[in-house]
């Protein structure tokens, strides 16, 4: 790891401001038609359609006029510890050692499945049925995104080409580092608050790199080990909660906050 | 019709008899061909499985049927690598059954692999898995061993059926028949080599899952100890269900087969290596239940929701573990045919619900706290395949029994009476 830190590579990751999430699902919208997600025929199958950002609603279980709502968009986590990578038996999934991104090779898998059923966020969705886009939404088909085919497994890839793009243009005007916002996914680009920031973790520089300091931060599912680069942020405790699994007394405020509900 | 190809010395029932109970496995085995050919043309949302539940019915019964295939791997261990020097006592009961052994094996595995080809979303590109292989990936060492262990079971299987009555009177075929015979304990060895790791490494496949705090276990190096009680409770299930075919062989055509004293054997081995894998099994639970468990800020109740609820952790240990066991390692219990019999049955029931534990409830524990509990039920095609599966494999044992000396003592214990045969025969 350490090598590959010292080689150069980024670590991008991002920050999601759940009290600034409004749910209007903007994200999971730009993240599909950037990525040419295709339409189930059913979409209200939501076992089975493809959602690379599925935002989930959770509330304090309070009645009214206490109850609480918020709204946990959920990207591939793009884990430093990736669950799904080492399981691949054609190894068609691969954390990139510069990037640090989680990698998905559409013609390489055999859509064994073995993947999701590692992962423990449900970030990866399986083509049930053959790929459709509605009449006239064939014509908006990103030309940078291959549309995956039925039989395999997709995921959210951090918008891997926009980085490539970004890149490309950097190398072309003699630069061989990218500048802050220069490479962002679509879902923070499409973000209407700003709800989420995106960066090098590890770039002292970018604003993600001290967001991820403050104690309001933390990361879903921690306790298993999985190291995932996409953190959330809030200042309710009813909803950092939610972000793990804990016994009884077990969970307790950071830094000796006092819990806001 | 067929009696130039029935074995010599043993009768079997006529062709008219044979054709309807052939019909109705032919039938199933329809049954599966037709949803096989739907899953592969309209692809798998045919089936029940979704984004949850990734595996399904399938995968339990590959599972399931790989354990259970194990009493080929094992008894062929057993007579060939080590009978001779340790159990010199026991190889004549244990060549008695090794034949049927083989058989039910290259059952098992041939219709596990059949279905893992119709499982997979991309089944034209299975072979990436040899071509593009992580060797990281317990699934890349369960296709590896079970591909070439099937290669093995065929090597094994052929002298078999190269002792058809005619295809004997074919000198070349005859002589290389034999010549497999003379080297088959080699292939024993190898395929004993291949099980082991194979049968480990579907446990490992589970047990790796660190994102699943309810499959995952710490192990020894990279063998998590789902690994090794795989591989035992394989070894433990398969020769009672090598036991229970030819149990049911024997009740379909009313003969004995093999001598009472194979069963008994088969029976105290089974009944051994179960004791000890459920003694294992219960350890690995109570470390999982304080260890893997709190850590992930669990409690034990967390996993057993209904329908897959704690009543499937008693079934699976308690009933279908420990009174198998009971049953199968006590000589008074087993010397009754009854009880015997039982002990093999829940024996394999038991195990056939580790694999549908370690499979469907993994699955269908959510664990993200906001995230939903799920249940699964297979479609008719998810079914059709499972049945299909079966049909063939009654097809493919009542072919072998009816035309190949798959049992040597049949002759012995059922000689041919030149008036009055009191057998059934089938």
């Amino acid at each position: 790891m350490k090598k590959e830190n010292s080689a150069g590579g980024t670590k991008y990751g991002m920050v999601i401001d759940l009290d600034k999430c409004t749910g209007c699902g903007v994200c999971t919208v730009a993240c599909a038609s950037e990525n040419n997600v295709s339409v189930l025929y059913d979409e209200s199958d939501k076992t089975r359609n493809i959602n690379w950002l599925q935002v989930y609603m959770v509330t304090n279980g309070k009645k009214f006029p206490e109850t609480q709502i918020a709204y946990i968009p959920r990207p591939c986590m793009q884990c430093d510890n990736p669950p799904c990578v080492p399981v691949c038996p054609a190894t068609a999934t691969d954390r990139d050692p510069n990037t640090r991104i989680v990698s998905q090779i559409y013609t390489r898998c055999i859509g064994c499945r073995y993947c999701m059923a590692a992962c423990p966020y449900h970030a990866r969705s399986f083509n049930w049925f053959d790929p459709s886009f509605p009449e006239g939404m064939d014509r908006y088909l990103s030309p940078e995104v291959s549309p995956r085919m039925r039989g395999v497994v997709e995921k959210c890839t951090f918008c891997h080409h926009r980085f490539m793009r970004a890149k490309a243009k950097a190398f072309s005007e003699g630069r061989r580092e990218l500048e802050e916002n220069e490479y962002i996914p679509a879902c923070v680009e499409g973000c209407p608050v700003k709800a989420i920031t995106f960066g090098d973790l590890d770039n002292p520089g970018h604003k993600v790199s001290k967001l991820i300091k403050s104690p309001d931060v933390f990361r879903l599912l921690k306790k298993l080990g999985t190291e995932p680069k996409v953190y959330y942020s809030t200042g309710k405790s009813w909803i950092r909660r939610m972000a793990d699994n804990s016994l009884e007394g077990e969970f307790k405020q950071p830094n000796g906050q006092k819990p806001r509900e | 019709m067929d009696l130039a190809l029935i074995p010599n010395g043993v009768r079997r029932c006529s062709l008219k008899t044979f054709a309807p109970w052939m019909l109705l496995w032919l039938a199933l085995i329809a049954w599966g061909l037709v949803s096989a050919l739907l899953c592969l043309y309209k692809g798998l949302n045919q089936t029940n499985m979704n984004h949850y539940f990734a595996f399904g019915l399938w995968i339990v019964f590959d599972l399931s049927v790989i354990a259970l295939g194990a009493g080929a791997f094992f008894t062929g261990f057993l007579t060939h690598v080590i009978g001779k020097a340790f159990i010199p006592s026991c190889v004549e009961d244990l060549k008695a059954v090794i034949n049927a052994a083989v058989v039910i094996g290259f059952i098992c595995y041939s219709s596990a692999i059949a279905m893992l080809g119709v499982d997979i979303g991309q089944p034209i590109r299975g072979w990436f898995i040899f071509w593009h292989a992580n060797v990281h990936s317990m699934l890349t060492e369960v296709s590896f061993c079970i591909t070439v262990y099937l290669s093995v079971l065929t090597i094994e299987y052929l002298p078999i059926i190269f002792s058809n009555r005619k295809l004997k009177e074919i000198p070349e075929i005859d002589i290389f028949g034999n010549n497999l015979h003379h080297i088959v304990a080699l292939f024993a060895a190898a395929g004993a080599f291949l099980s082991f790791f194979h049968q480990g490494s579907l446990g490992g496949m589970y047990g790796v899952l660190f994102g699943r705090p309810f499959a995952f276990r710490e192990g020894l190096f990279i063998w998590p100890w789902t690994f090794f009680l795989f591989i035992l409770s394989a070894i433990a299930a398969g020769p009672s269900f090598t036991m229970l075919c030819i149990w049911i062989t024997q009740k379909v055509t009313g003969k004995e087969l093999v001598k009472r004293s194979s069963f008994a054997l088969l029976a105290k081995i089974s009944g051994w290596l179960l004791t000890t894998y459920i003694i294992l099994k219960i350890i690995d639970t109570i470390s999982w239940a304080y260890g893997v468990v709190p850590r992930a800020g669990l409690s034990f109740m967390d996993f057993y929701r209904e329908p897959y609820g704690l009543w499937l952790f008693i079934a699976e240990i308690g009933i279908f573990g420990i009174i198998p066991a009971i049953i199968l390692i006590t000589p008074r219990f087993r010397e009754k045919d009854g009880l015997l019999i039982i002990g093999a049955l829940m024996n394999v029931t038991g195990i056939v619900l580790n694999r549908f534990v370690f499979t469907i409830q993994t699955l269908a524990i959510p664990v993200m706290p906001f995230d939903k509990f799920m249940t699964y039920f297979p479609t008719w095609q998810e079914w059709g395949i499972a049945v299909g599966a079966l049909g063939y494999g009654i097809l493919l044992f009542s072919l072998s029994y009816r035309y190949l000396p798959l049992f040597p003592q049949e002759v012995e214990l059922n000689p041919i009476a030149v008036s009055g045969n009191t057998a059934k025969d089938f």
